[in-house]
Parts: structure tokens; sequence; C-alpha cells
């Protein structure tokens, strides 16, 4: 029985990592991938701990999760440094 | 708002074919992958016949610096040649300079960055039976540099260049001395002495953990602290 | 048994995407996005491949150890591949490809 409940787990899990992945992958904003990796490093911390690798799970949610989001973050800001007359990437996208 | 409705009508020959290709290996990998018989462990039992003689009794951290440190040694490499990179290619970017930070995130930076730090502190101790390490206390100590950057702390800006130089290569020059120091006196990189393997593999870990927390907030910085660049900025 | 079919298939097919999206998107961001999900893929793959029921046994720590390794270096590896794509951004003097005009489809494809 138990068994079948983690099962279930997993196949949640690795179904909404799945999804985001494909919206991270597909959406059109730079921005909203952005963040979309965020969460999706967070899913995969979990994944970690399910699969009894608590050092990856912590290493993956300081490192994937909370490092390299702000990276991505800090280089699209660098990359679309407002200029005059210019909208930014990030908040033109129709949603 | 997802990748198949709009651009499945758009997609030409090329991106058809590799569709067709990705699915091809995909689909392959995963034949592969099925047909795999069940894993058996096969350095279960090395790791755990030698565990006693690393000094550490959580096995991640055994196998990490004790006994594949080279692996380790040259992770830490890795990064620093990461900032070298960083810092031959770009100045590091202050978009803007305020005049004031709001007191919520003054407040927020006065209570995370201290307890990040005992956080930081506390995982790498941990790293010798439990989870955690060098590694993990070393992001965490980064991202309290991340903080602080993102804050915007105007202190940041003065810090002079060197002790942020010295402090970046600490850690790799500390484990590689310790290495070298190993391979004179029991002939083997990083073949620790009896005994004292757990508290050298303590030291590493902190001196380590300092270098990579201070490497990742540098990179996320991302360029060389420049001198002309803090007093154009500072006027 | 099952866990390790599970996650070892969705690293694989993490893994097909990313790589897809690498080839098929022109903008920089995207492509270090793409880099980064395929390599989550593969860490996917080499851990559950180490896995192991609890109360049946001790996990293999090698394959542990060495994705910790692996994501270390590609948060570094991250890092630089953002510079340079800023870099290249800012000398290149040219707008993103991702930078869209009103209406338009703002990722154009390479061939």
């Amino acid at each position: 029985m138990s068994y079948f409940i983690f099962t279930i787990f997993d196949i949640v899990l690795v179904l909404s990592m799945v999804w985001i992945a494909w919206h991270l992958l597909g959406t059109e904003d730079i921005f909203k991938a952005v963040v979309l990796f965020i969460s999706f490093g967070l899913l995969m911390a979990l994944a970690w701990v399910r699969m009894r690798a608590p050092d990856v799970a912590l290493a993956e949610a300081a490192l994937g999760a909370g490092l390299t989001g702000p990276l991505f973050l800090s280089a699209l800001r660098r990359m679309n440094r407002p200029r005059k007359g210019d909208r930014r990437l990030d908040s033109d996208e129709k949603r | 708002m997802s990748r198949t409705g709009k651009n499945h009508k758009r997609l030409d020959g090329f991106q058809r074919l590799l569709l067709l290709f990705v699915i091809c290996m995909v689909v392959l990998l995963g034949y592969i992958i099925w047909s795999t018989p069940g894993s058996k462990p096969v350095l279960t039992g090395a790791v755990a016949q030698m565990q006693e003689y690393s000094g550490v009794e959580s096995p991640v951290t055994a196998v990490l610096l004790n006994f594949r440190g080279y692996d380790t040694l040259l992770e830490v490499m890795v990064l620093l040649l990461a900032v070298i990179g960083t810092w031959s290619l770009t100045e590091a970017f202050f978009p803007v300079q305020r005049s004031e930070i709001s007191p919520v995130q003054m407040g927020a930076v006065r209570l995370l960055a201290p307890v990040m730090c005992l956080v930081a502190a506390y995982l790498v101790w941990q790293g010798s039976h439990l989870a955690g390490g060098a590694f993990q206390g070393g992001a965490i100590l980064g991202a309290a540099g991340v903080l602080m950057l993102v804050t915007e702390l105007p202190a940041l800006r003065t810090i002079p260049v060197l002790p942020l130089r010295i402090g970046l290569v600490f850690g790799p020059l500390f484990f590689a001395g310790i290495a070298l120091i190993c391979l004179l006196f029991t002939g083997d990189l990083l073949g620790y002495p009896k005994g004292a393997g757990g508290w050298l593999i303590l030291l590493i870990e902190t001196a380590c953990a300092i270098s990579i927390g201070l490497t990742l907030a540098l990179l996320f910085a991302g360029g060389r602290p420049d001198k002309e660049f803090i007093w154009k900025n500072n006027p | 048994m099952i866990t390790t079919l599970i996650y070892s298939l969705t690293g694989l097919i993490l893994f097909g995407m990313g790589f897809f999206t690498l080839i098929i998107h022109s903008h920089p961001l995207r492509k270090i996005l793409a880099v980064n999900v395929m390599s989550t893929g593969v860490f996917l793959i080499l851990v559950a491949t180490a896995y192991i029921p609890l109360g049946e046994g001790e996990i293999d720590p090698v394959p542990h150890a060495m994705v910790l390794t692996g994501i270390v270096v590609s948060v570094s590896v991250t890092a630089l591949a953002l510079i340079l794509a800023c870099r290249i951004q800012e000398t290149s003097n040219s707008s993103l490809p991702g930078r869209k005009q009103q209406g338009e489809v703002p990722e154009e494809s390479i061939r």
C-alpha cells in the first residue's frame, strides 16, 4: 500500500516537472522562463529527496534554484538595460 | 503560450527533421534504459568497508573529500577559473545608484545575513556525519552575498580588491597545499595520515566553503571590481 | 525498480526537450536555460540508477558525489556563459533576437 502511494507521488512529481520544463522551454517571455526554472529547481530538490540523496537535494535547492535563478535574472537585467524610449523585454509580453 | 500551439504550424523542414531525430534518440535511449537489468550497487560495499578509515561518517563526504578528493580539488579549481574568466571579460555591473535603501530590505538583510552565515557554518560542520558539506555551506554563504549585492549596500562598493583576491584563492590553495603535504608525507596525493582524516577534512571544508561563497557572490556581481568604475559611479 | 524507471525516463525526456530547444531557439538566455535542463536530466538518470528502495540496502554514494560535483560545475559554467552572452550582446550592438516588435513572433529560428 505504501509503495502504491509512493508511486503515485512519483508520477505526480514527474508530470509536474515535465510540465514546468515544457513551459519554461516554450514560453516567449524569458523572465517567465527564468521564474519557472527556479520552481523547476525546487521540484528537482524534492525529487532528489525522494531518491534518498539529501546531499544532492541541499546542493540543488541552494545552487540550482537559489543561485542560478538570480544569475539569470541579473543577466536579463543587464541585457535589457532600459534605454530611453525602449520597452523592457519582460514587461511587454501578452498574457 | 506553450510551444506546441504556435510552433507546430511554423516548423519548417529542418525543424521537423530535428524533432524526428530527437524523438528517435529519446525512444532508443528509453529502450536501453528499459532493458537495463536492475542496478546492483557495486561500490557501496567498498565505500562502507573503507568508511572507518576516512575519518567521517557520511559516505558522500567520504567519497568527495577522501576517496575521490582530487575530483573535488579540480572542482574548486573550476570555480576559481570561472571567476577568472568572468573578471577578464567584463566589469562589475551596478545598474542604478539609488540614494537610499528601503528599510524593509535593509531589515531583511540585517536579519537574514547573520542567520545565513550561521546556517552555512552548521552545514559545513554537519557534513561530517549527515547531509551537508563545503558546497552546500558555500552556496548558502554565496546566497548571503547575493542578498547583500541585491540590496546594493554602499559599503560593498568600497571593498578593496586585494582581500577579495586573497579570499578567492585561499580555499583552493589551502586544499592543494594539504594535498601536496600529504603527498610528501604519505606518498599519496590527498592520502591523509591515519587518524587525522577527520579534522583535516573539516579544515579543508571550512576553507573551501568560505572561498566558494565568495566565488559565487562574485560570479553574481558579474565582473571585476574596478577602481575607476567605482569612482565613476560614486561621484 | 519502477521508481528508477520513472525517474530515468523523465530525465531522458528532459534531456530531449532541452536538446530540441537548444537547437531551435536563438535567444542566448534560452539556450543556456536549455543546457541547464539537459544537465538536470542527465543528473536525474545518474541518481535514479543508483536508487534502492528504503530498507533494501545502502545507496551507492559515488553517483551522488558525482552529481554534487556536476551541479556545482554546471552553476559555474552557467555563470560564465551568461557573462559571455551579455558581452556578446553589448559588443555586437544589435538587438536581441527575443526583443520583439509589436505583434511579431519574438523567437526567430536558425536554419
